[in-house]
């Protein structure tokens, strides 16, 4: 279960991730509060050739325009993400997989084992054996931060961008500051998520990128002749 | 065969049968409470129909948000528009007097309004946001008469199920289902911030739709049309948007 929500969670955010930045360039400008347009000051604003006519920051505005069908595909994959986020949540909790593998241990939570564990991969020193069945801590803390704290944030503050949805819940919007707030933090969550996927993806590499990939598909960390 | 096997097989055959069943409830109750829109088709379909029917499900008679009269955007942005058209400049040149609203379709009076006749109907006044699908938005004060009350006038037949309706230029036109059509904020809007609405903005006559996106807000509006039968109208799927690639629904 824990394998078919983490491919089909990977396949969804690739879709988001894409759809996301084309809708991004036909407006790279950002903003804080409620409302946010080319006549006011974004807070920031990226470098970058749009694909609109209605803005131009400073490098034309030749990208080709993809928002139909971007926008269409970015919230089906959003039901995707979402449905699958709600089979994982499930299963973890009824499951334990949740208390067994992903909240840090009660004694690791030190700045000590934080730092051990990050020596640990500075020397590139091998993992130990319980660490290679389970999750050491700091993993632990970014699946935790990645799967309870930015999925659930990217998930409310793109509802809060929904005209229709704020209507029944106009604090989802409210308590972030406004729809351009939303908006901004949407933006950078789904820049750290970015993030965790390139660090994620490297760290696999690290560890043998093949019996990885194996193990997350199959079940199987080695191979069967080795006595698994 | 094992115990173990066998019972995962029954399990397994009822789940199915469980699921297969259920779906096809799900999808006889979606299309009898209008769960479905009309651009369901295609491969993004499931997605636009979990969105328009949670939405529906959720958010037929919640208000739109409103906010302080603070608030209004001082430098509100009207986005490009489409140079006019003569038959504009010409109306524009008479201050508007012979613009027409013309109300069709599934009626029980069809009927065309002048703007002065508009405003002997019940006149509100909103302050919403607009937010366009490229990210930006504003917030402003809308005055103009909801759309619901027009369609009392018109006397809409109890067979109707969505709202077309088309501006000046008709190569664009929009739809949108009964529940948006008759919600308190669905605004004939005439006026903007205390002044006339200024043609940037979609004056004299912009449909105000403030719980959707900015693209279903049409401006210059001129003819409405009650129906029961969306499949009638373009290439049948509701508005011009999928068309062009863009979600019928637009209240996300």
């Amino acid at each position: 279960m824990v394998r078919l929500t983490h491919w089909l969670t990977f396949i969804a955010f690739v879709a988001l991730l894409i759809t996301g930045a084309e809708i991004v360039i036909s407006h790279p400008r950002f903003y804080w509060g409620e409302t946010g347009n080319v006549n006011m000051r974004p807070l920031f604003s990226l470098p970058l050739a749009t694909s609109r006519g209605t803005i131009d920051n400073g490098f034309g505005s030749a990208m080709p325009d993809q928002n139909g069908w971007s926008r269409y595909l970015h919230f089906e994959a959003a039901w995707v993400a979402v449905l699958t986020g709600l089979v994982y949540g499930i299963y973890g909790i009824s499951s334990g997989h949740f208390r067994r593998n992903l909240i840090p241990k009660r004694d690791d939570w030190t700045w000590r084992a934080y730092w051990d564990r990050f020596l640990g991969y500075w020397r590139r020193t091998w993992p130990d054996r319980a660490e290679e069945s389970s999750y050491n801590v700091l993993q632990r803390t970014a699946y935790f931060v990645v799967i309870f704290v930015l999925f659930p944030l990217i998930i409310w503050t793109g509802l809060a961008m929904s005209p229709s949805f704020t209507s029944a819940f106009p604090a989802t919007a409210d308590l972030l500051g406004g729809r351009q707030s939303a908006r901004t933090i949407h933006f950078f969550v789904s820049g750290l998520l970015l993030l965790f996927l390139v660090v994620h993806v490297t760290m696999v590499a690290l560890s043998g990128f093949w019996s990885r990939m194996r193990a997350m598909i199959t079940g199987y960390p080695r191979d069967s002749e080795e006595g698994q | 065969m094992s115990l173990i096997s066998r019972r995962k097989l029954i399990y397994g055959g009822v789940a199915a049968a469980a699921g297969v069943g259920g779906l096809a409830t799900a999808e006889h109750l979606a299309k009898r409470y209008g769960l479905v829109p009309p651009d369901a088709a295609g491969i993004y379909g499931p997605g636009e129909t979990l969105t328009y029917a949670c939405q529906r499900l959720l958010t037929t008679r919640t208000p739109a948000r409103e906010f302080p009269r603070s608030m209004i955007s001082k430098n509100p942005f009207a986005n490009e528009v489409a140079p006019p058209t003569e038959g504009f400049k010409r109306l524009q040149a008479g201050g508007f007097r012979d613009w027409r609203l013309v109300i069709d379709g599934t009626v029980a009076r069809p009927m065309s309004l002048s703007l002065a006749d508009l405003k002997t109907l019940p006149i509100h006044s909103q302050i919403t946001e607009v937010a366009c699908e490229e990210g930006w938005s504003y917030i402003a004060e809308w005055i103009g008469v909801p759309l619901s009350e027009v369609l009392r006038e018109a006397g809409v037949l109890p067979q109707s199920r969505y709202v077309v309706y088309y501006p000046v230029e008709k190569n664009l036109w929009g739809g949108i289902d009964m529940a948006d059509a008759m919600h308190p904020h669905t605004l004939l809007t005439m006026g903007m911030n205390d002044g006339d609405l200024p043609v940037p903005f979609g004056g004299p006559l912009r449909l105000r739709v403030p719980r959707q996106l900015g693209y279903k807000s049409l401006k210059y509006l001129t003819h409405i049309t009650v129906t029961d039968d969306i499949k009638k109208f373009g290439s049948g799927k509701g508005s011009v948007d999928p068309d062009y690639g863009y979600a019928w629904y637009a209240g996300i």
